[in-house]
């Protein structure tokens, strides 16, 4: 430890995610000392990332890792559609583009891809899924980084930044340690593990919120550096949330929470009430709306309800569904009012179409006469046992984060880039995913943007990076 | 005493370990279905090998599923490094170890004859006391039987190792272990097919698995068989692993093969041993006997530097025992070869046959079986996943 804080570093990463890792093996290939801090121990390291899969990559003809081909204009498009345009359009095409090289780059860093397998989310053209997930591609990257000679260091919280006239010199760590560094890149991800943080967008129902993420995402740096006069970019309550098992853990519950059987059954308030369309549309398109539907609801809870035969049309979840013969014997289980519950269940299968219903297309098979009325994959709730789940909104991670030019510069509110700051990853995702969200878009700008800060780093300092 | 009665006295406690394998709900297998039902909700691992896409293709865990699912576990590691759940996250998830822990009670539960079960506990130290036991009576027989004279005697050319033992008992009584063996193997793997559930598909599933056997696929590193091998220390990886079960399982083929052209050299041809040194049987012998030191030298090396979160500490002994037991058959028989025209060749071949008919006799009950049922469970797996059974 003494050694990190006498020596006076080139670059100075904070946080060992996919973006930090990124930028700290990119500033080291062009020849610059790096130290990485990360806040967690070794087990638990790298934020986000341990909990990713995959990265989704434009590429024009398949590969080994990636079907068919996925252009520019489509995922262009595809970005523009679910951020409904709140996207700065220069940053998302430098990601796009930059996207292309992503897997030959990680690839030649250790990383390993699955061939394109059917996936949970039969995402197999777009998104190139890291073999056994983000964890491994972390075990990947921080030994290559440590091959390069990069130097990381765990269970290294920061406290503040050591800012003066938008020059920052280092940090002061919770130890009250200093670290010194020439340039300094903070990918040190959102602030979704701050519940307090999250209230002042949210209000009180944020404190019903699940963290599925990381819970080393306190925000701390990134209250440091608006603090310190950078620019916000994005909005205070946007964020990826899902509606997760209510019986997951407060943090750190990842993929495994989740609940794919919204569009089989019926997902119910407190108060025995549907409140939206469980059928809208396929679930990999609609998931991520539901942390923020079931956080507009009541003590922030809701309950999927299902038959036995709509209980079997999902992929299994790690918590166990609630179970009973009756429906008034599940009511009675979930707390909820039972002739409430009766009544809108009764309401709901005389509303049902005829007929079975096919999964695997958008059926149409809608109810009628309903408010709101469900568009696709209507059955009734009418074969025992009965079946239900408890959500609570899970958040994932938060837009909300710096502003950033196209060399990964922070800017500051009087529009200037700082002398020596540098943001990537979650911190500054939200200056192209303003709103919604594009399944493995964050890790693609993680990388893009980790490449970016690490190599304008290193040419700031005079060092030819490598392609130059 | 019937067997009645022998039955009788292993289900009443002498055996406490023996249950049956398909509904028991043991510790091993609630903690494996526990875990099976977090993996199936994450599925991050399905890359990796077979025991993934296997457990995809179903909703609950049974005892007879973590049977299978055991089974087909080449206990790698890999998914212990990726994966978000380990400890010290709150789900605690550790794949490999806990699969090898109900891996080895199947073990238990499949053993035949059934009263011998409980052998499997404390395994090593039954390992090395069966094998020290058969090493000590051969050596000491072999004294009692025969002259010091013979014994220490210098004999050359054919017929020169049955001067100290006559062929009907060196052959013989592996005859019969061999066939007690193959008794106890045929009977295990029945157990584990009905209990299982496991069917029958045909030739290109038999095709499939004895392709991922021959090539150890699943130790590979993903399940195309073609990726960076296993891990080693921590969670990097390399084929080491896979290159020293190689070196293993084909150097005991060549031992096997070596046995057996002898045993035609002495029926057939009526030639008797000790055969020339570029003779086949020798050949195949010592190219063997040597490959399989390297093997077993080298398994034993990778099983210590392998992750300790991930071993089955309580089954070590069981590991560490056959590793070593094999690496010694062989070394004798190698020592042998260069002493048998020396006075030493007597008490060189007592020792090799004490370790030999020792190790055939505990076979039934040591590591080895696993050979049986990874492949019983690696020909289910083959049938399964074809895509006529999908369902």
């Amino acid at each position: 430890m003494q050694n990190h804080i006498n020596t006076y570093w080139d670059v100075l990463v904070i946080g060992a995610g996919n973006a930090g890792l990124c930028a700290a093996i990119t500033a080291a290939e062009a020849g610059c000392s790096v130290l990485v801090i990360e806040a967690a121990n070794r087990d638990m390291r790298g934020g986000n990332t341990r909990h990713t899969r995959n990265l989704r990559a434009m590429h024009e003809e398949p590969t080994d890792i990636l079907s068919d081909a996925y252009s520019f204009e489509e995922y262009f498009d595809d970005l523009l559609r679910v951020t409904k345009g709140i996207t700065n359009k220069d940053l998302a095409s430098l990601t796009l583009q930059k996207s292309t090289e992503l897997t030959d780059w990680l690839q030649e860093r250790g990383v390993r891809f699955q061939p394109a397998l059917s996936g949970t989310l039969n995402l197999g053209r777009t998104n190139a899924f890291f073999l056994g997930g983000g964890r491994a591609l972390l075990n990947s990257l921080c030994r290559h980084a440590e091959g390069l000679g990069v130097s990381l260091i765990y269970e290294t919280a920061v406290a503040s930044l050591l800012m003066q006239d938008g020059f920052c010199d280092g940090v002061r760590l919770e130890t009250g340690d200093q670290i010194r560094a020439q340039k300094i890149i903070t990918t040190a991800g959102g602030f979704e593990a701050n519940l307090e943080w999250l209230a002042e967008g949210w209000g009180a129902p944020a404190k019903n919120f699940l963290v599925r993420g990381t819970p080393y995402n306190t925000g701390t740096i990134l209250r440091a550096l608006l603090d310190n006069g950078a620019q916000p970019v994005g909005e205070l309550d946007q964020c990826h949330a899902v509606a997760i098992d209510a019986r997951a853990p407060k943090y750190d519950g990842g993929i495994a929470s989740r609940i794919d059987g919204v569009p089989f059954g019926v997902v119910l308030n407190k108060n025995a009430e549907r409140f939206y369309d469980e059928g809208e549309d396929f679930w990999p398109k609609r998931y991520a709306i539901w942390g923020r539907l079931v956080a507009g609801q009541p003590d922030q809870i809701a309950y999927a309800i299902l038959d036995s035969v709509g209980v079997k049309r999902f992929m299994p979840s790690v918590f166990t569904p609630i179970k009973d013969d009756s429906l008034a014997g599940l009511a009675e289980q979930l707390n909820l009012p039972p002739e409430a519950m009766q009544n809108t269940i009764s309401a709901f299968n005389a509303a049902c179409p005829e007929g079975e219903i096919d999964q695997s297309i958008l059926d149409a098979k809608a109810t009628k006469g309903l408010f709101p009325n469900k568009t696709n994959w209507s059955a009734p709730i009418a074969e025992p046992p009965f079946y239900g789940f408890p959500l609570r909104p899970g958040i994932t991670f938060t837009y909300m984060g710096v502003e950033v030019n196209d060399r990964a510069q922070i800017i500051m509110k009087d529009g200037k880039p700082t002398a020596n700051l540098y943001a990537a990853g979650e911190i500054m995702a939200g200056n192209v995913l303003g709103q919604g969200y594009l399944a493995g878009i964050g890790m693609t700008i993680g990388a893009v943007f980790g490449r970016i800060a690490g190599e304008s780093a290193a040419r700031a300092l005079n060092k030819t990076v490598l392609g130059d | 005493m019937n067997e009645i009665n022998l039955v009788d006295l292993a289900k009443s406690g002498l055996n406490t370990g023996r249950s049956d394998i398909a509904t028991a709900e043991t510790d091993a297998h609630t903690e494996t279905a526990r875990i099976m039902q977090i993996c199936n909700a994450c599925r991050y691992c399905e890359g990796f090998c077979a025991v993934f896409p296997a457990m995809e293709r179903r909703r609950e865990f049974t005892p007879a599923d973590t049977a299978f699912l055991s089974n087909l576990c080449h206990h790698c590691g890999a998914c212990y490094h990726a994966c978000q759940y380990a400890p010290p996250h709150d789900f605690g998830v550790n794949v490999p170890q806990t699969l090898a822990e109900r891996r080895n009670e199947t073990y238990q539960q499949l053993a035949w004859p059934t009263p011998l079960a409980s052998l499997f506990e404390r395994n090593g130290l039954v390992v090395v006391m069966v094998i020290s036991a058969c090493l000590a009576a051969a050596v000491g027989l072999m004294l009692a039987m025969i002259s010091p004279d013979l014994f220490w005697g210098v004999h050359l050319g054919e017929g020169a190792f049955y001067q100290v033992m006559p062929h009907t008992v060196m052959a013989g009584i592996p005859m019969a272990i061999t066939a007690f063996a193959l008794l106890s193997f045929i009977m295990g793997w029945r157990r584990y097919w009905q209990a299982t559930g496991a069917k029958w598909r045909g030739m290109p599933a038999l095709r499939d698995a004895i392709s991922a056997t021959a090539n150890l696929r699943y130790l590979g590193g993903n399940n195309a068989g073609n990726g960076e091998g296993c891990p080693t220390e921590d969670d990097r990886s390399s084929h080491l692993r896979r290159i020293y079960h190689q070196l293993t399982f084909y150097g005991f083929m060549l031992c096997f093969a070596s046995t057996s052209t002898g045993t035609l050299y002495h029926y057939l041809l009526g030639r008797e041993a000790p055969y020339g040194y570029f003779e086949l049987p020798v050949i195949l012998g010592t190219v063997g006997g040597v490959i399989l030191c390297i093997g077993t030298a080298g398994l034993w090396q990778q099983k210590k530097k392998m992750e300790p979160a991930v071993k089955s500490m309580k089954h070590l002994g069981m590991d560490y025992a056959f590793i070593w037991v094999l690496f010694w058959v062989s070394a004798t028989g190698l020592i042998l070869l260069a002493v048998r025209e020396t006075s030493y060749m007597g008490l060189a071949l007592a020792i090799h046959l004490g370790l030999v008919y020792g190790f055939f006799l505990v076979l039934p009950f040591s590591k080895f079986v696993h050979g049986i049922y990874r492949f019983a469970a690696l020909l289910a797996d083959a049938g399964e996943k074809q895509p006529q059974n999908l369902r």
